[in-house]
């Protein structure tokens, strides 16, 4: 089984981060794994993004095309990439900074407040966490244990960042799995 | 050996730091800077040396000191850098100097752009400064291979004492992927010593001169039929392909070498699945190149279609294989596109299908 | 002789002392015919060198590069492993060798065209990194090997096959005062010219050359030296009055003397003799 994804956000939202956290956590899980970053100009301030592939076998294309999930941190990646998700796949996309419902009906949404979620924890920087959080409870993609122990091995020389950083992480994906939860399902990538 | 998540292009310096180099010379060009950038801070780290170039051209001619008194030494550049650096090249395959390039290509011509690109082929391959002379070229297509590939290069380099290329598109630069490397990965035992290097006269050899000027015709024709003797031994040693799918029939041989072999991969996978009777022919070593085992994995196709992210460079290479025992088809993306494994799927198909033109002699 | 110990002597010592050598070949210089012009000081600048290497005692860990100009070959004079470098590069392929293997005394000999033009990035940046190398700069104001073109080098209104004129200063710009511009880095070293036109100017390069051997050998600093040369095929004028052409037009515009230490930083040149 293989499973494709698409990060993308403003330059600085994280997006690239996240995309190797969750290609981290799923080595570390056992997995063959790739992480592409969109590069050049468009880095500087610009959408940056990034697929990565998760595999149970060695990953073929790192470029894809039909991503099975994505997670638009802002409105220009939900423009640019809602139509490439596969149908039955994943949507997650940033309310706090996306104006727009999700157009598509054949696909899990799963609208989270990132921003706002990680204001309300008195953490602002901690958005991206609170995305990445969302992120692994809308896919199951890789065990949240596994995310979990890479915040603390990330933030190892920063102690006092490791337990805000798991509590946003923690909140989007209590968020994400309540939205999820809540209604009929497509199969889940069976990982 | 753990597993760890690396960049193609930081896999690349730490391969080569445990293949025993201890000596980078460069000069920053995009996509390929994370290696200079690794080095400067890895390479004193094990008592190595790092030095920033005033340009390419100095860059590749402190190769040529370097690896002419003996020692490993690595650069890297993309296209345009490379470029510059032909004329040491050339200086150096005419002084049989081993050294690593790496090339992580990016769309040309001229400054082109930095996305990725596999338009440096016939440069790469067909010798890229003046003279008669080759490199060997090596085309990853993992992060994995790159490595395994770039620790490679300096025992080709110094087995042969001839300039190496490691030629990788933009993608495997940026892309990370899971990389195990050995600690420490010595040199071939049976590589010979380099007893003619300078090191210092002692009179207990015969006078190192290293050179690449012969003002005699008849010295030089002896020089250049040496080094032909030479590429006529990597051209039996060093050829290196993978193909999948070669087991049972198939209708259509695709051909494809880098990151482009993986889109070709995925797509040829899910086509399979379709029932659709396609297999994968990948050359890993672009110099030379595996013309006879591409000839015979293309005798059950009844077409072959070559995928390239170039106007179609080694479709030339394809096409010498074949001459015109198969119709050979062609799909290539410039400017720092790529190809997506539904493009190729869909090319595949129309190949498959009759409805593609094949590649016409002009 | 009318020393009575000299007449004491017995036959056999006087023999030893007669044939005793007081001027030899120096073991740093192959014993082969060069192929430089009659009265060019190419090959006086080989000697000055290998004088001071076997002085210096550093033969036998020396390693020599070669330019693109007439002392292409000198790769085959010099009695030490050598490079030949392509047009203008010798101070980047001594960079990769002292850098590779920074046990080894490593030099280049390199002309105007050489240095002066195509390699002028080359030797700024070699100078200002404070490579531990030393390079002799052989400037004889014009293109030697290809047929007498004119040298960035060149004087003011000396004609050559390329300024049948005359070289004009408001299309060719000035003469390149190498020394001095390389003086201009803020990086310590040992910059010098000198001449070979006159045997008291032999003497005094042979000193620069080996103060410039000699602060490479300590691992102090980069060192340059600059030696005018001349060229009498090419300047079409016999040896002796080349010497004199030396004197005449070159010395005047590219003083002679020691132009920065690495201890001293920046100063004036001196006058020559009085160091």
């Amino acid at each position: 089984m293989q499973y494709e994804m698409v990060i993308a956000g403003f330059g600085g939202q994280g997006a690239l981060l996240i995309g190797k956290m969750l290609a981290y956590a799923g080595m570390k899980e056992g997995k063959e794994v790739s992480w592409f970053p969109s590069y050049g100009p468009e880095m500087r301030g610009g959408t940056a993004n990034c697929t990565v592939v998760i595999s149970d076998r060695p990953v073929g294309s790192p470029v894809v095309q039909r991503p099975r999930a994505l997670l638009a941190l802002n409105l220009p990646s939900l423009d640019r990439f809602e139509d490439a998700v596969r149908p039955g796949g994943v949507i997650l996309y940033n309310t706090s900074l996306v104006n727009r419902e999700c157009r598509r009906t054949d696909v899990v949404v799963v609208p989270v407040a990132a921003n706002d979620l990680a204001n309300a924890l008195g953490n602002p920087k901690g958005a991206n966490m609170v995305a990445l959080g969302a992120f692994v409870g809308a896919t199951e993609v890789v065990p949240m244990t596994q995310v979990e122990a890479l915040v603390r091995e990330t933030f190892a020389r920063k102690p006092a960042l490791v337990d805000v950083n798991l509590q946003c992480l923690q909140a989007g994906f209590g968020e994400a799995r309540r939205c999820v939860e809540g209604r009929d399902r497509p199969a889940a990538p069976g990982m | 050996m753990a597993r760890k998540l690396m960049k193609g292009t930081e896999a690349i310096a730490e391969a080569a730091i445990r293949a025993g180099c201890r000596l980078f010379f460069g000069y920053p060009i995009t996509p390929q800077n994370e290696i200079p950038e690794y080095l400067s801070h890895r390479l004193p780290q094990v008592g190595g040396t790092y030095v920033q170039a005033e340009s390419e051209v100095a860059a590749s001619n402190m190769l040529y000191g370097a690896s002419g008194a003996g020692v490993r030494v690595l650069t890297s550049s993309s296209s345009p850098g490379i470029s510059l650096m032909q004329e040491a090249v050339s200086y150096m395959a005419g002084a049989e100097l081993p050294v690593v390039i790496v090339n992580i290509m990016r769309a040309g011509p001229g400054l082109g752009g930095i996305l990725p690109s596999q338009a440096d082929y016939l440069q790469a391959t067909k010798g890229g400064g003046h003279g008669d002379y080759r490199v060997p070229v090596l085309g990853p297509w993992s992060v994995q291979e790159a490595a395994n590939l770039t620790m490679e290069a300096f025992d080709i380099a110094d087995r042969y004492r001839t300039p190496v290329m490691v030629l990788g598109d933009g993608l495997i630069g940026q892309m990370m992927e899971p990389v195990e490397l050995p600690d420490e990965r010595p040199p071939a035992p049976d590589l010979p010593p380099k007893t003619w290097a300078s090191t210092g006269w002692k009179g207990d050899r015969p006078r190192a001169v290293i050179n690449s000027l012969y003002l005699d015709a008849d010295t030089l024709e002896a020089h250049n039929r040496h080094l032909q003797q030479k590429y006529r031994q990597i051209r039996e040693r060093e050829r290196r392909f993978q193909m999948r799918f070669e087991e049972g029939d198939y209708d259509l041989l695709v051909v494809a070498y880098g990151t482009v072999a993986r889109v070709a991969l995925s797509a040829i996978e899910e086509l399979r699945e379709q029932g659709r009777r396609v297999a994968l022919f990948r050359p890993i070593s672009l110099y030379p190149y595996p013309y006879r085992e591409l000839a015979a994995a293309a005798e059950k196709a009844r077409a072959v279609l070559v995928l390239e992210l170039s106007a179609g460079q080694m479709l030339e290479d394809v096409r010498l294989a074949l001459g015109r025992s198969r119709p050979v088809h062609f799909h290539g993306r410039t400017g720092g596109h790529l190809i997506s494994p539904e493009e190729a799927a869909n090319r595949m198909v129309e190949v498959l299908e009759g409805r593609s033109q094949e590649v016409a002699d002009v | 002789m009318s020393s009575p110990a000299v007449l004491e002597e017995t036959p056999a010592a006087a023999s030893e002392r007669t044939r005793a050598p007081v001027f030899g070949h120096p073991e740093s210089l192959r014993q082969v015919i060069t192929h430089y012009c009659p009265g060019c000081t190419h090959g006086v600048i080989h000697r000055l060198i290998a004088e001071v290497l076997d002085e210096l005692g550093v033969r036998e860990r020396t390693v020599g590069v070669s330019p693109v100009g007439c002392a292409v070959l000198a790769y085959n004079y010099f009695n030490t492993d050598m490079h030949e470098a392509s047009h203008g590069r010798a101070p980047a392929v001594a960079t990769g060798i002292k850098r590779g293997r920074p046990d080894l005394v490593v030099f280049t000999y390199q002309e105007d065209g050489d240095l002066a033009s195509i390699g002028l990035s080359e030797i700024l940046h070699c100078a200002n990194r404070g490579e531990k190398v030393t390079v002799i700069f052989v400037n004889n104001a014009i293109y030697g090997m290809t047929g007498g073109q004119m040298a960035p080098t060149t004087m003011p209104g000396q004609v050559t096959t390329t300024s049948p004129l005359g070289r004009d200063v408001s299309l060719a710009g000035h003469p390149l005062r190498i020394a001095e511009l390389v003086s201009a880095l803020r990086t310590p070293a040992f910059i010098a010219r000198g001449a070979v036109h006159t045997p008291l100017h032999v003497v005094e390069a042979r000193r620069l050359v080996r103060r410039a051997f000699q602060y490479q050998v300590e691992g102090c600093c980069f060192s340059l030296v600059e030696l005018l040369s001349t060229c009498p095929t090419n300047w079409g004028i016999p040896p002796h009055e080349a010497c004199a052409w030396v004197e005449k037009n070159m010395v005047p515009y590219y003083p002679l003397g020691v132009f920065k230490t690495p201890d001293g930083g920046d100063r004036a040149p001196r006058p020559l003799g009085r160091e």
